[in-house]
């Protein structure tokens, strides 16, 4: 019997079986990878060299770059807000407009997608590296877990240095908007940060908090885990970091979208 | 003692181990010799439990490492000290900090007995006072030696050095050979070692093993190995062209 038609309609179900089964695995490896080193993380002893070296690589070297964005997203805002609140002749709500979005939405996403393009493509080329040059299989003879000494501090330190880097952001962005909308455009500086006081409540707060914190973690996870498997050779590394940036940002979006609707 | 038995291991298409089988005697130095691309590395990568093969088992003293995970895997890692092909030093950290970095993780030592050591090991390799400087500012022979020195710093049982000598001058290529018989002279581990370096191999190997196209085709002590009648072994071992293996 001729076989070869039966083999030709069946090859397109066979790779489609074989990317899925691809995907899958990979996403199985994925969700090890974070499991792996939450496990870890509470597993003795700890290195806190590392993680302090990681949060000044991920926290403090970011500074200058959240304090330009945020000065600058604040001052957009109060240009912006003010001109729509105007026609409205609600310009008093200028204070509780900007430092609303600022920490609901804008604080947390902008910070997030600044430290990834800042330090989380470095991040991934930095253990990319590591990976190609068998500086990870070292540790690994050494007997010495390259999850707790190179994942975890990652993955402490986004945890704590993006809500720290977001609430940066905020009070610089709050600080921007109040140029523009009291210094350069009039608005009372009592009345911009007095409706503040009344129309923002802790809730917005916890949600801006939830929101970088679960950032400092997809951000460092992606990272990290597409560094760890980068491919071979100088080109595997550029192919990780890009898919780690791509990768950061579309799951901050969609992630921002899905706590917004879940959190008050 | 290790023993290898029947090791297969192929990357998707390419079959890369086709069934070694080895044994390695214990305080024995074992030099394995093959054409680039061969597999050697692969094989070592097995030993190290890098790599996991698709059939055959690897012995330690016994046990199967093939089947080990984790903490039990790092036991008999403890044991070991690895010299990788490229040295894999730690970039982020110093020359210094890198020999000293296993005694650091891995002792209960002092920070003064941790520098003693870490610094004779530098000596012995030839590269003393140059502890401060960082892997990316040295030669690849420099680089090279600094691994020989953070892989016997722990004074291992058993030590894996893959080309620890290849790009090195011939000065130096003697220089590390006396090294590792000296100190394997002190310590008796068992050495397993990947090189190149013909002749030079046959004055310091206790035997002598050629992996060609996945299996060991000849194992001896180094007269047997020169006089050997295989085609292939004595090809390679000249570098002539002409013979049983094709120069690609
Ligand atoms: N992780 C891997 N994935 C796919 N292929 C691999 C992998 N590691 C090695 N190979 C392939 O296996 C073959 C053997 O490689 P190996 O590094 O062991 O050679 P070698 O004998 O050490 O050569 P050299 O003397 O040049 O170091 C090569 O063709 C290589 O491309
Ligand atoms: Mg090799």
């Amino acid at each position: 019997m001729n076989r070869e038609p039966v083999e030709t309609l069946l090859r397109p179900v066979e790779s489609l079986g074989r990317v899925s089964l691809d995907t899958l695995g990979s996403l199985g490896r994925f969700g090890r990878f974070l499991g792996e080193a939450v496990g870890w993380a509470f597993v003795p002893p700890f290195k806190v060299g590392n993680f302090l070296e990681r949060v000044h690589f991920i926290g403090f070297r970011s500074l200058s770059v959240i304090i330009l964005t945020g000065a600058f997203t604040g001052m957009v805002l109060g240009l912006q807000v003010f001109l729509t609140l105007s026609r409205f002749g609600s310009e008093a709500f200028l204070g509780p407009a900007v430092a609303l979005s600022l920490i609901r939405e804008l604080g947390p996403v902008l910070s997030a997608l600044m430290v990834t393009g800042r330090a989380g493509s470095a991040l991934t080329a930095e253990i990319g590296i590591m990976r190609i040059t068998e500086q990870i299989d070292a540790l690994t003879v050494m007997a010495l877990n390259p999850m707790r000494y190179l994942i975890v501090p990652v993955i402490v330190a986004g945890v704590i240095t993006f809500p720290l880097m977001t609430a940066l952001f905020d009070v610089v962005g709050i600080f921007g908007g109040y140029l523009v909308g009291v210094r350069l455009l009039g608005l009372s500086e009592g009345t911009y940060f007095g409706e503040m006081q009344t129309f923002v409540d802790m809730a917005d707060i916890w949600t801006g908090f939830w929101k970088s914190l679960s950032f400092g973690v997809i951000v460092t996870w992606v990272c990290a885990y597409k560094g760890y498997y980068s491919g071979h050779g100088a080109e595997g590394v550029s192919r990780a970091t890009t898919h780690a940036v791509v990768l950061s940002s579309v799951l901050i979006l969609v992630w921002d979208y899905f706590l917004g609707s879940v959190l008050p | 003692m290790i023993r290898i038995e029947n090791l297969h291991k192929a990357f998707g298409a390419q079959r890369v181990l086709q069934g070694v089988t080895l044994e390695v005697l214990s305080g024995e130095i074992m030099i394995v010799i093959g054409r680039s691309g061969g597999g050697k590395s692969v094989f070592l990568k097995h030993l190290l439990g890098l790599l996991q093969p698709d059939a055959g088992g690897i012995w330690v003293d016994g046990v199967d490492i093939t089947s080990l995970r984790g903490r039990a895997m790092d036991r008999v890692r403890e044991r070991y000290g690895v010299v990788f092909q490229g040295g894999a030093l730690f970039d982020s950290m110093s020359v210094f900090d890198n020999v000293a970095f296993p005694l650091r993780e891995k002792t209960d030592l002092s920070a003064e007995e941790i520098a003693a050591r870490a610094e004779e090991k530098l000596t012995q390799v030839g590269l003393g006072g140059m502890g401060h400087k960082n892997p990316a500012e040295i030669s690849g022979g420099m680089r090279k030696r600094v691994a020989i020195a953070r892989a016997l710093v722990t004074e291992p049982e058993i030590v894996f050095f893959d080309e620890p000598t290849t790009g090195l001058d011939p000065v130096l290529v003697n220089a590390i050979h006396h090294l590792i018989l000296d100190l394997h002279r002190k310590f008796r581990f068992t050495a397993i070692m990947v090189s190149h370096e013909i002749p030079e191999i046959f004055g310091i190997a206790h035997r002598v093993a050629m992996l060609h196209e996945g299996v060991i085709v000849e194992t001896g002590e180094p007269q047997a190995i020169q006089r050997s009648a295989n085609p292939v072994v004595q090809q390679f071992i000249r570098g002539e062209i002409e013979g049983p293996i094709h120069a690609t």
